[in-house]
């Protein structure tokens, strides 16, 4: 072998460290250190391309060299999914944080894909709009990061999920193509849908470069109550009264613990007439519960759920069930829980999907985890683990995505057929 | 026409019966075009199954005989996408009709393709639910249809597409696989390939059940018309109401030319004008007759000549089916037309229509205008007519010239028919090669030998497994281990 091509330390070829500091500059490359390790697996190097041409040459090049990356935005969602194989390169987004293009009159924005969410709704507010969105950690959460792990909030009842409100995206796949669909148009039908496929695909097919969004104007007025009940059957009668009436209401989200009883938090937008109107339908509905209106600090609690005090004994999972379903999983969750000798809060939207934390022994979480999912599959829902203590035994953070597990790899063969991206971090090994 | 061997034929007429196998030459013609009837094609044979197992084994038989095939709703699209392809079969899925649960409290309704758009709607209006994607065709176009093309319609600047609506769906893969897709709950494990499916017109398979989504009707519904000097006046007007935080549930624009075609087929009864604006809201009343009062006075300032409330769901009623009923009533006033359906950014309106106006003087040919004014697709009907020598074919080269002015302008090709036959020389001036290749990359993870709709959507057919510029093969393959199909 070539003298010039002998491992050194960190274990990177230096011709290749050569061509990638040649390539960004050699302050945007650095040695990793154990901060930017990724569940478990220790990468050599963080590289922070400034343009998306240097991004997608890096990217070539490391896969022409048989090195794995990993992409990394503001790294707050890093340790979702499973650990990586390998972990080699660190990509870095940090640079690439422009606001291409807020064409408010049109309501669209382009936006670079290591651009804060805070940033960009700082910025559309400037214009009285935003995009539609509360993910988590929005001072650190970057637009590509936030896509990849399709984050969504309470919002998402009213205005949907990322991908109702993506309508374009570039990506750079590691063979070296840069590659666009959609388009700047909240309106379009021509070729296939890609910015919907990297929407949630935790980054194992492309790297999302630039994404362009539909925004929403912001709301003229708001105001939010809570809505206490004794048990989670009134709370899942009282949702789905609310979810059959004609309120038009923004947020809906109902807190459970195994330490107090269930209150439900709602939000309406719009003019002063309609929202004086709504809340005299709203306390109709509610007849026998007691409503009264509801601090801000209400809409930070998924957050919160993470605002937890050992890492090492708590879990956090997302799940999805149909929502006629929300009382027997409360009591599913409070069994298990119960069961395992776990503490345990949940956070549940009326479109199905929760958000559990467990907190116990590590071998008691990975239990009630199994349980409850299996459960759920039952019922043709999900439960995806998000945290999970290091200790804990091995548990597949995704579950099963059931017969088309075969074609998600055809997918992922497809465009990035040697395993560069993410390696073993999705679902079903891909 | 070119016969298909008896034996294979056999085998189809084994799995759907004689009622469910169309192959004499006369009764063909009925499925040799779709809405796009200038490009005809005849297909060997028609299959009509009625289950997805059937579904199943017509499509295993295509797989293992390499014959393409086209699957076809109610063939009402716009694009050609379901125009046979040259000895291939169409597989008709209009005896897949039945709507197979109806569940209020998940709001969800599960339908065979072959449902009508408007029945999802009628089978749940009672509870006051309605499925929201409203095509103009949505008393005839089918559910399935809907899915390939991702259609749209009028509402869906406030509701969403089709894509928006489809939770999940039951796929039988071009090798007669039968895949599940999403689901009735919400962000299911893995890649959102019913995202990808959704506006994928035929290319990746044929779905043969769809989850959908239904939404709770409004408290109130309003509808104004207003009737403004031009379209400019009333663009102008769009733009304010959208500044002004308003998410109308739907924004329709029609030129003078488009309102004479409607007023002659429908009697819609509206202003004579040369722009009219439709503008409908709903929400809770209170909040509903608040905004009304500022889009009323938008439209005053912008110097509305006549702004009228429809006083009843009639009139209401009366109102859309002007509009809806605009396309067809280009045969008023014209012998032949071609519909065009290009999207613009909405504030390159009144650049766009000056330029529309421009080239259709100078092509001596009228062009009519309909919008969905909120989200900036415009429907420019190019009238002509074919006993003229070169009519014809001056219509054809204005109509992309239409297009081409939406591309420039940062817009698309489509909003809402589809690429299809029609449009696919086209996607190269909208998309860069490496796009349109990785978009077949994905095609060729779902369809590796290009039997499902192959000739459609791209301008140049790739081969899979054909080397895109920089591909590096995978080293199992290099090694013949393993092999690309």
């Amino acid at each position: 072998m070539d003298a010039a091509i002998k491992s050194e330390p960190s274990g990177l070829h230096s011709v290749l460290r050569y061509k990638l500091i040649a390539l960004v500059g050699n302050e945007y490359v650095r040695a990793a250190t154990a901060a930017d390790a990724v569940a478990g697996a220790q990468p050599k190097l963080v590289i922070e391309p400034g343009t998306e041409r240097e991004l997608v040459e890096v990217l070539r090049l490391s896969n022409e060299a048989g090195l794995t990356v990993i992409p990394r935005g503001g790294g707050t969602k890093l340790g979702w999914g499973n650990s990586p194989t390998r972990a080699d390169l660190i990509l870095s987004t940090a640079r690439m944080t422009e606001i291409i293009e807020h064409a408010w009159a049109d309501l669209t924005v382009s936006v670079e894909a290591g651009c804060t969410i805070q940033r960009l709704q700082e910025t559309l507010a400037q214009h009285g709009q935003r995009l539609a969105l509360d993910p988590l950690w929005p001072e650190k959460g970057t637009v590509g990061g936030v896509l990849s792990t399709n984050d969504s909030g309470a919002l998402r009842l009213r205005f949907g999920a990322l991908r109702d409100l993506i309508i374009g995206a570039t990506i750079a796949l590691p063979d070296g193509t840069l590659a666009s669909s959609g388009g700047k148009v909240v309106k379009n039908v021509a070729g296939y849908d890609l910015p919907k496929l990297v929407t949630g695909a935790l980054a194992t097919l492309g790297v999302i470069t630039r994404a362009v969004f539909r925004l929403h104007p912001l709301p003229l007025n708001s105001r939010s109550f809570s809505v206490s009940a004794v048990n989670a059957e009134e709370t899942q009668k009282f949702v789905l009264a609310v979810q059959d009436s004609k309120l038009a209401h923004t947020f809906l989200q109902s807190h459970f613990s195994d330490d107090a009883p269930p209150v439900s938090d709602i939000l309406f937008e719009g003019t002063e007439a309609g929202l004086a109107a709504q809340e005299t339908q709203l306390r109709s509905l509610a007849a026998l519960a007691s409503v009264s209106e509801a601090p801000t600090s209400t809409w930070t609690a998924r957050e919160e759920l993470w605002a937890f005090s050992d890492p090492a004994s708590t879990a956090i999972a997302k799940f999805s069930i149909l929502p006629v379903n929300l009382e027997r999983t409360m009591e599913l969750v409070a069994h298990s829980a119960n069961a395992h000798q776990l503490r345990w809060k949940v956070l549940m939207y009326p479109t199905g999907i929760g958000w559990l934390r467990l907190e116990g022994k590590a071998s008691s979480l990975r239990g009630a985890l199994q349980a409850l999912r299996s459960e759920l599959d039952d019922q043709d829902g999900s439960l995806v683990v998000l945290h999970r203590p290091d200790k804990m035994p091995a548990f597949d953070a995704w579950g099963t995505a059931g017969d088309a597990l075969s074609l998600m790899k055809s997918v992922k063969q497809q465009l990035d057929p040697k395993n560069t991206l993410n390696p073993g971090r999705f679902v079903g090994g891909i | 026409m070119n016969l298909m061997e008896a034996r294979i034929l056999d085998e189809l007429r084994a799995i759907v019966g004689d009622r469910g196998l169309v192959c004499s030459p006369e009764e063909l013609h009925t499925y040799e075009c779709d809405g796009l009837t200038n490009f005809r094609v005849m297909p060997r044979a028609v299959l009509l199954p009625n289950s997805t197992e059937q579904v199943q084994a017509i499509v295993r038989i295509c797989y293992r005989e390499r014959i393409p095939f086209v699957a076809r709703g109610s063939g009402t699209g716009l694009s050609g996408g379901a125009l046979p392809v040259e000895n291939g079969i169409v597989i008709s899925l209009a005896r897949m009709n039945r709507i197979l649960e109806v569940d209020f409290p998940n709001a969800r309704v599960v339908v065979e393709p072959g449902v009508i758009n408007l029945d999802v709607t009628g089978c749940v209006a009672q509870q006051e639910y309605f499925y929201a994607p409203d095509p103009s065709s949505q008393s005839i176009c089918s559910i399935g249809g809907n899915v390939a093309e991702n259609s749209g319609g009028a509402h869906c600047l406030k509701y969403g597409f089709t894509t928006t609506h489809v939770v999940g769906l039951e796929v039988v893969l071009p090798d007669g696989s039968l895949v599940h897709l999403g689901g009735k709950t919400l962000d299911t494990p893995g890649y959102d390939l019913a995202g990808v499916f959704v506006g994928s017109e035929g290319t990746l398979g044929v779905a043969t059940k769809i989850i959908l989504r239904i939404v709770k009707r409004p408290e109130c519904i309003q509808t104004l018309l207003a009737a403004f000097p031009s379209t400019n006046e009333a663009g102008a007007a769009v733009s304010d109401i959208i500044a002004a935080g308003m998410l109308p549930a739907a924004i329709e624009m029609m030129d003078n030319l488009a309102i004479r075609a409607a007023e002659a087929a429908v009697h819609a009864n509206y202003p004579s004008c040369g722009g009219l604006l439709l503008v409908e809201l709903d929400g809770p009343v209170a909040e509903v007759e608040a905004l009304m009062t500022d889009v009323n006075e938008i439209c005053r300032s912008n110097d509305a000549s006549e702004i009228r409330l429809a006083q009843s769901d009639a009139e209401r009623a009366l109102v859309w089916k002007g509009r809806k009923a605009a396309f067809a009533a280009m045969g008023r006033i014209s012998p032949n037309y071609i519909v065009q359906d290009g999207v613009i950014p909405r504030t390159a309106l009144p650049r766009v229509m000056g330029e529309i106006e421009r080239l259709s003087q100078e092509a001596g040919l009228r062009v009519a205008n309909v919008f969905h004014a909120g989200d900036g697709n415009l429907h420019p009907l190019v009238l002509y007519d074919r006993r003229i020598a070169g009519q014809e074919e001056a219509a054809e080269v204005l109509s992309s010239q239409i297009l081409e002015l939406c591309i420039a302008a940062g817009g698309s090709i489509t909003g809402e028919h589809g690429v299809g036959e029609d449009k696919k020389k086209m996607m190269s001036k909208m998309f860069a090669e490496p796009d349109l290749v990785t978009m077949q990359r994905v095609r060729c993870a779902f369809d590796p030998l290009q039997l499902s709709n192959p000739t459609k959507v791209f301008p140049t057919p790739r081969l899979c497994g054909e080397k895109p510029g920089e591909f590096v093969p995978h080293p199992i393959e290099s090694a013949g281990i393993a092999e690309r199909y």
